[in-house]
C-alpha cells in the first residue's frame, strides 16, 4: 500500500544550505549576546566605578574624578559608625539566616502534607511576600511603636507590662508600660532581624518545598517501611538531599540579609541613635546619597566585597559537587 | 542502486575517538543493522548520518548527493529515536504532521497522508490523544508513523524496541520488518541486540572501537566472523574460543556434540570434554565444562538440542567431536580470522576434574 | 518519640497555626487599621484588633484622593510589566544558548550570569544613581525599567538554564530531523516545553520588581513617578507625622490580589524552581 500522491509542496532545494538558522555557533552567540551585553554594561560598568569612587574623593559637590587616594578607605575605616556597621552586619545576617533556615524547613515540611484549608493557609502565609517590603516593614513600625505598639497591648493585658493608668499593676516582664522595642539597642536589634525574618520566610519556605518536592517517593516510602522515627529521618535522610537546594536559599539568604538596607532603614534609620542597629548598606546609604558623600558611600560598601566573594567560592564548590552526581 | 555511503567517516570528541574510519553502503531497500556494545560508534554514525553531528573527516552521500554541509532538514531522512521523542504539547495528529508543516503542505493534502501513515500502522483510532495517555507499543507507532508520512529517502532507527517490554518486543521485531518491506524503505537500525540484528538484518555491520569490524549477510557473520570479537559478539551462547599453540580455534555450541550422536562427520575432530554444570532449558541442554588449551584447562559452553536424549552428568569426561569444517581459526596476536591451521588431533588432555 | 497519627496531625496543625499568626497577624491589624478612626487608634489602651469606634472609611478617601496612591501603583504595574517583559526576552535566549550551545564553555558561563546576581544593588546603587542622572532619566520610571533587569536576568537565566536542561534534547533533534532548522525547533518546540519554567521566572521577576526599594528611593524623587514602595513610604510621611492607616490601607490593597495569584501559580512556581535549580 503505497503513499498517496500529493503535489509535491516545497521544492527541497531551496532549503538545502546550512543558513544560520542552522548554524550553532551564530545562534549560539547572538541569543547569549543581548543577555551578555546588557549585564556587562550595566553591572560590570557601574560595578567599576563604585570601585573607582572609593579609591577617590567623589561628592555630590565635587563630583569630578580627580584624586586617586586611600584617604577615603582611611577615614571610613577610622569612623566608629562604620565599625558598629560591619558587626551589625555579621550580626544582624547571622543570626536572621541562622533562625530563618530552621524556622522554613519546619514549615516546608507541614505544608508537604494535604490537610483541609491548606490553600487558605498558604495565602496567609504568601503575604509577607506579596506587598512591598518597604509598606511591610512600615506595618512594623506600628507594632514596635515606643506608645501604640499592639505587641504590648497584649503584654499588658497578660501582666507582662506595666498596666496604664496610675496605679496599674507591676509588670512581670519589665515594669513600665511599654517594651520601647526599637527604642533600646538590644530590643531594636531583635526587632530588626524578627522583620527580616518575617519578611523572607515565605520565599525560603518555597525554595525548600522545591526541594522536598525533588526527593522521591520511593524514598519515603522505604523511610516509612524501615520504621525510621522523624528526627533520624529528616537528618538522615531528607537533610543529605535537601542539601543542594538548602545551601541555595541559605547563601541567596545571606547575600540578601548582608546587603539589605530596607528593614533597618525603615524600621531605625539605624539607630538607636547612635548606631544601634545601623549596617553597612544603611549607612552606605545615609553616607552615600543623603549626606552625599559618594566616594565614603563606595569605600563603605567595597567592605561587602569579601563576604560575597567567599559566598561566590562555596557556590562554585557547590556546583561543582553536582556535576560530579 | 545505494542510497547511503559513508566514506571515512570519523567523529573525533577532543581526544576520544567515537567514530574511527567507518565506509557504508546501503543499497535501496536495504535493512542495515549498526550493531555493537555501548560506546562503540553506532549511535554516532547514526547521527553524522542524520546531520546532528557533524564529521570531523570523512564524506557522507545520501541519495547521490553529498550531504555534509547539509542541515538535517534537507537530508530527506526520517528518524526513530530511543525514547521516541513524540511531542509532548501536540496530539498524536499533530505529532504525525509535523514534518509535513514543515513543508508547509496544504491541509488537504496533509489530512490524507497523515491518515494513511496513521492506517498503515493501526493508530488511526488514536489521532486525537496525547503522547502521555499512550502505552509503551502506541508511541512507538506514532513515532514510526511520523516518520513514513514525509516518504523519505532513509530510515534511521535508534535502538526503538529497547523500551517495550521482552513479550511485546518478539512481535514488534516481526512488525516492523513487514512494514519496512512493504514500504521498501531503505533503512539503517542501531542495536546493541545482536538477536534483534541477526533477526532483521539484511546485513549487518558490527561494530567496536568506533569501527566496522565487520559487514555482511547474518550467516556470513555467524558462519565466518572476521575476528574474535565478531565472533564472541554473535550468537547466545557466542562461539567458543580455545587457546592452541600456533592459533585461537572457534566454535559454535551446537557444532559440538558427543561422538556417540555425531556420527556422520565427515572429518571429525575429537575434543575430551570434562562437563561441570548442565543446564536444562527444555529445549536444549547448556552444558559448561573445560577442554584443553595451550592455557591449561578453558571454560567453553555446549548446546545439545532435546532430540538428543543422551543422558549427560556433571563430573564426567565425554568424548565430543565437531566437524573439522566447523572450526574458525583465529591469528593469536592480531586475533583475526585466518585460514585453517593443519593438526593432527587434540592433544592436551585435561587433567580429571572429578 | 513516636506520635499516633492523629498526634502527627495536631502536631503539624500547631506548628501550621504558629507560623500562620507569625507571618499574618501583622497583615490583620493592617486590614483594621485600614478603617480605624484615628481616635479609637491612638488611644494605646483600645483593643488595636476590634473596633471600638464605628469603623471609617475616611482613610482610603485620603489614600486615593490626596496622594498619588493611584500613580504609584500604576507606576509600579508598569515597571513590573516592562521589568518582566524585558528579562523574559533577555533571559530566554540566554538560558538557551548556555543550556544547549554553549558545551562547556556554558556551564562555567551559566554559574558566571548566577554569580553576577550575588553583586547587589546595594553595592552597586551609588554609581548607578550617577549613571541615571548622567542618561538624565532622573526622576523618569524609565530608570527603573532600565535598571531593574540588572538583579532579575541573571537570576532568572540561571534558573532558566538549568530548567531546559531538563528537558531531554531528542525532541529538538526530532525536529529538526523532521525539518525545522534549529531556531524553527527552538521556537516550535523548546519554548512550549519550557513555558512552566518561563512563567516561574515571570513570577520571581515581578516579585523582586515589586519589592525593590534602593534604587527606587535614589532614581525616582518626583512624586507622581514613584512607585508603591518608595511612595507611600515618602508620602504618607510628612516629618513625623505618620498617616498609619492610609499606609496600612496601601499595603493591603496590593498585598491581598498579589498573595492569591502567587497562590495560584505557587505550584508550577514550585515545580519549575525544582527542576530549574535542583535537577538542572
Amino acid at each position: 500500500m503505497s503513499a498517496p500522491t500529493v503535489a509535491q509542496s516545497q521544492p527541497v532545494e531551496e532549503t538545502r544550505q546550512e543558513n544560520w538558522k542552522d548554524n550553532e555557533r551564530v545562534l549560539g552567540v547572538a541569543m547569549l549576546l543581548p543577555a551578555g551585553i546588557y549585564v556587562i554594561l550595566l553591572v560590570g560598568l557601574p560595578f567599576l566605578m563604585a570601585v573607582l569612587f572609593a579609591f577617590s574623593d567623589v561628592t555630590i559637590g565635587d563630583p569630578a574624578l580627580d584624586t586617586l587616594t586611600l584617604d577615603t578607605f582611611r577615614r571610613v575605616l577610622a569612623d566608629p559608625n562604620f565599625q558598629r556597621a560591619l558587626v551589625n552586619s555579621f550580626i544582624f545576617t547571622i543570626i536572621s539566616q541562622a533562625i530563618m533556615v530552621v524556622l522554613a524547613n519546619i514549615l516546608a515540611a507541614a505544608l508537604t502534607r494535604n490537610f483541609p484549608g491548606k490553600w487558605l493557609v498558604r495565602f496567609l502565609i504568601l503575604l509577607p511576600w506579596a506587598t512591598p517590603i518597604a509598606i511591610g516593614t512600615i506595618g512594623w513600625l506600628w507594632m514596635f511603636d515606643s506608645v501604640y505598639s499592639p505587641i504590648d497591648w497584649i503584654f499588658r493585658n497578660l501582666g507582662l507590662l506595666k498596666q496604664i493608668g496610675v496605679g496599674g499593676q507591676v509588670g512581670i516582664l519589665k515594669n513600665a508600660t511599654n517594651m520601647y522595642w526599637l527604642g533600646e539597642p538590644g530590643l531594636a536589634m531583635f526587632s530588626v532581624i524578627l522583620v527580616q525574618i518575617w519578611r523572607m520566610l515565605p520565599m525560603s519556605t518555597v525554595i525548600i518545598m522545591a526541594g522536598l518536592t525533588s526527593i522521591s517517593p520511593d524514598i519515603r516510602d522505604a523511610v516509612q517501611v524501615d520504621g525510621v522515627g522523624w528526627w533520624r529521618e529528616w537528618r538522615e535522610v531528607t537533610l543529605p538531599l535537601l542539601r543542594p537546594i538548602l545551601l541555595v536559599a541559605l547563601l541567596f539568604g545571606i547575600i540578601f540579609t548582608f546587603t539589605d538596607m530596607t528593614v533597618v532603614y525603615v524600621l531605625t534609620r539605624g539607630g538607636p541613635p547612635p548606631n544601634a542597629t545601623q549596617v553597612l548598606a544603611s549607612w552606605a546609604y545615609i553616607k552615600g546619597i543623603q549626606s552625599g558623600n559618594l566616594s565614603e558611600g563606595a569605600a563603605t560598601v567595597m567592605f561587602m566585597l569579601p563576604v560575597l566573594l567567599g559566598v561566590a567560592l562555596v557556590m562554585l564548590r557547590i556546583a561543582r559537587r553536582t556535576e560530579v552526581r | 542502486m545505494a542510497v547511503v555511503e559513508t566514506r571515512g567517516l570519523k567523529k573525533h570528541f577532543g581526544d576520544v575517538k567515537a567514530v574511527d574510519g567507518v565506509d557504508l553502503v546501503i543499497q535501496e531497500g536495504e535493512f542495515l543493522v549498526l550493531l555493537g556494545p555501548s560506546g562503540c560508534g553506532k549511535t554516532t554514525t547514526m547521527r553524522m548520518i542524520a546531520g546532528l553531528e557533524k564529521p570531523t573527516h570523512g564524506d557522507i552521500y545520501i541519495g547521490g548527493r553529498k550531504v555534509n554541509d547539509f542541515p538535517p532538514r534537507a537530508r530527506r531522512v526520517a528518524m526513530v529515536f530511543q525514547s521516541y521523542a513524540l511531542y509532548p504539547h501536540m496530539t498524536v495528529y499533530n505529532n504525525i504532521a509535523f514534518p509535513l508543516k514543515a513543508e508547509k503542505m496544504n491541509k488537504q493534502d496533509m489530512q490524507q497522508k497523515v491518515e494513511w501513515a496513521a492506517g498503515m500502522f493501526n493508530i488511526s483510532h488514536l489521532l486525537n490523544r496525547k503522547p502521555r495517555q499512550l502505552s509503551g507499543g502506541e508511541r512507538q507507532r506514532v513515532a514510526l508513523a511520523r516518520a513514513i508520512v514525509r516518504e523519505p529517502d532513509l530510515f534511521l532507527l535508534d535502538e526503538p524496541l529497547s523500551n517495550l517490554d521482552a513479550k511485546l518486543r518478539a512481535m514488534a521485531r516481526d512488525e516492523l520488518k513487514q512494514y519496512q518491506r512493504q514500504l521498501g524503505v531503505t533503512t539503517l537500525y542501531v542495536t546493541h541486540d545482536q538477536v534483534e540484528a541477526m533477526g532483521m538484518g539484511d546485513r549487518v555491520a558490527v561494530m567496536s572501537g568506533g569501527r566496522v569490524r565487520q559487514l555482511g549477510t547474518p550467516q556470513e557473520l555467524y558462519r565466518t566472523p572476521t575476528d574474535t570479537f565478531v565472533a564472541t559478539f554473535l550468537g547466545s551462547p557466542p562461539m567458543n574460543l580455545v587457546e592452541k599453540d600456533t592459533c585461537i580455534l572457534g566454535f559454535h555450541p551446537e557444532h559440538i556434540l558427543p561422538a556417540e550422536v555425531h556420527r556422520d562427520v565427515r572429518d571429525p575432530l575429537h575434543i575430551p570434554f570434562d562437563v561441570t554444570r548442565v543446564e536444562y532449558l527444555g529445549s536444549e541442554r547448556f552444558l559448561y565444562g573445560l577442554v584443553g588449551s595451550a592455557q591449561g584447562p578453558t571454560k567453553i559452553v555446549t548446546a545439545i538440542p532435546s532430540l538428543v536424549t543422551m543422558p549427560i552428568e556433571a563430573g564426567q569426561t565425554y568424548d565430543f567431536v565437531i566437524d573439522r569444517g566447523d572450526l574458525s581459526f583465529f591469528d593469536k596476536s592480531t586475533l583475526l580470522r585466518i585460514a585453517p591451521v593443519p593438526f593432527a588431533h587434540d592433544s592436551a588432555r585435561v587433567g580429571s576434574t572429578s | 518519640m513516636r506520635l499516633g497519627r492523629i498526634g502527627k496531625a495536631t502536631f503539624n496543625y500547631a506548628v501550621i497555626v504558629f507560623f500562620v499568626i507569625f507571618t499574618a497577624f501583622p497583615f490583620y491589624w493592617m486590614l483594621i487599621a485600614t478603617f480605624k478612626n484615628s481616635s479609637d487608634l491612638y488611644r494605646p489602651a483600645n483593643n488595636p484588633f476590634i473596633f471600638n469606634q464605628p469603623a471609617t472609611t475616611e482613610n482610603l478617601r485620603l489614600l486615593f484622593n490626596q496622594t498619588n496612591y493611584g500613580n504609584f501603583v500604576l507606576n509600579t504595574l508598569v515597571v513590573g510589566v516592562a521589568v518582566v517583559i524585558i528579562t523574559v526576552v533577555l533571559a530566554v535566549p540566554a538560558a538557551y544558548s548556555l543550556a544547549r550551545l554553549a558545551g562547556r564553555w556554558g556551564e562555567q558561563l551559566g554559574i558566571g550570569m548566577f554569580m553576577v546576581y550575588l553583586i547587589p544593588p546595594t553595592l552597586l546603587f551609588i554609581p548607578m544613581s550617577r549613571v541615571v542622572t548622567i542618561l538624565g532619566l532622573r526622576d523618569s520610571i524609565l530608570s527603573q525599567i532600565i535598571i531593574y533587569p540588572t538583579f532579575t536576568v541573571p537570576f532568572c537565566t540561571w534558573l532558566l538554564m538549568g530548567f531546559m536542561k531538563s528537558i531531554p534534547s531528542d525532541v529538538e533533534e526530532q525536529a529538526m530531523v523532521d525539518g525545522y532548522s534549529r531556531l524553527g525547533a527552538i521556537w516550535r518546540v523548546m519554548f512550549p516545553l519550557a513555558m512552566p519554567g518561563i512563567l516561574t521566572i515571570i513570577v520571581f521577576a515581578f516579585t523582586l520588581t515589586m519589592h525593590e526599594f534602593i534604587y527606587a528611593l535614589a532614581f525616582v524623587t518626583a512624586s507622581e513617578h514613584k512607585v508603591i514602595s518608595t511612595g507611600v513610604t515618602t508620602e504618607l510621611i510628612r516629618g513625623d507625622v505618620f498617616f498609619w492607616q492610609s499606609i496600612m490601607a496601601a499595603g493591603i490593597i496590593v498585598a491581598v490580589p498579589v498573595a492569591i495569584v502567587y497562590n495560584l501559580f505557587l505550584d508550577r512556581f514550585i515545580a519549575g524552581f525544582t527542576l530549574g535549580a535542583v535537577k538542572g
